[in-house]
């Protein structure tokens, strides 16, 4: 559950902020975290990390100003569909990614947590905008300090709201760091 | 009085082949038209004068960082991005920023911290294509400010004196 800001905080403080942890590897399926690398896997990431990361299902979840930003980036001028994030689906059953674009409230943040928790996996979060990030112009009780405090971000997008341009600029890294998954275990595990 | 419109279709309208077709001719005929989709990565857009981006510091033409850590660019700030850690020139002259740091994610790029500097010291660049995987790594400190801000010209040269 999302911790709360008290009122009184001081703003600026926000800067100190810890590093995140990253994820531990999951058990996504049947073959998943179950090998050593070897020829056979490092082939099948290849296709793996090709197929997960040309077919990014985002869920539809505009919360503020930067959905519009979104909007506009699925539109014909810059057109995500050329990068396979283009369908945006209404239900988080059938998503791999979630663009939380806009201001996360207190509220929404156990509505956010639970449609994350609904995706299947693989799954990815690219927090977009100042907001959705760290609270963006409204470090205030009523709003959450960062979407990262109730699901696990992969690409952060500042701005506000960033450009068409830079939404596809963190689909771009997002689809760098697919890349270097792999299904088989990691030799330090 | 409400006038009912009697909207039954006919035969040829139960088979919906002629509104099919009429989509597919509009389809059609988009095919043929100006591409208007901008190739993102490859093509890019250009900003007219006075686009806002991402904010850099900038040193004069001898190499001084134009900062003295004056704060307003702090004061004014509206979402509290930017934080100054002030420290004292040597000569006891003027002031500099010990520490700037400008929270990315926080910044919004509205340019008060460029339009209140009275030094000339803060620039917002065209830079917008930012993107991390680590809060703390979008927290752009000194270096990397005046990496990006790069070198402007100062005319005056008010400290050449002191």
């Amino acid at each position: 559950m999302p911790t709360s800001t008290s009122g009184n905080e001081s703003t600026t403080g926000i800067i100190g902020e810890q590093p995140l942890e990253r994820r531990e590897p999951q058990n996504l399926g049947l073959l998943d975290q179950r090998f050593d690398p070897n020829i056979i896997t490092t082939t099948l990431d290849k296709v793996f990390n090709w197929a997960r990361k040309s077919a990014l299902w985002p869920m539809s979840f505009g919360l503020a100003c930067c959905a519009i930003e979104m909007m506009a980036a699925v539109a014909s001028r810059y057109d995500i569909d050329r990068f396979g994030a283009g369908v945006y689906r209404a239900t988080p059953r059938q998503s791999d990614l979630m663009i939380v674009a806009g201001t996360v409230t207190e509220k929404m943040g156990p509505v956010v947590k639970r449609l994350y928790d609904q995706m299947p996996d693989p799954k990815w979060v690219i927090s977009m905008g100042a907001c959705a990030t760290c609270g963006g112009p409204f470090p205030t009780y009523s709003t959450m300090q960062g979407v990262d405090r109730v699901v696990p971000v992969d690409v952060y997008i500042p701005g506000c709201p960033p450009r068409p341009e830079a939404l596809l600029h963190g689909i771009l890294r997002l689809q760098d760091r697919i890349d270097q998954m792999s299904i088989a275990r990691r030799r330090s595990a | 009085m409400a006038i009912v419109v009697d909207r039954r279709l006919g035969l040829i309208d139960h088979l919906y082949l002629p509104g099919i077709f009429r989509g597919l001719w509009i389809t059609l005929k988009h095919l043929f038209r100006r591409k208007f989709t901008m190739q993102y990565p490859e093509q890019r857009w250009t900003f007219p004068e006075g686009f806002r981006g991402v904010p850099a510091l900038v040193k004069d033409q001898e190499g001084r960082v134009k900062c003295v850590a004056c704060y307003l660019c702090q004061f004014v700030c509206p979402p509290k991005a930017i934080t100054i850690t002030a420290g004292e020139m040597p000569n006891k002259v003027e002031k500099y920023p010990a520490a700037f740091d400008i929270n990315m994610l926080r910044c919004i790029y509205c340019g008060m911290c460029e339009e209140v500097c009275p030094e000339q010291a803060i620039f917002l660049t065209r830079d917008y294509e930012v993107a991390g995987s680590t809060r703390t790594g979008l927290i752009f400190d000194k270096e990397k400010l005046l990496e990006i801000g790069g070198m402007r010209p100062d005319p005056i040269m008010k400290w050449a004196a002191k």
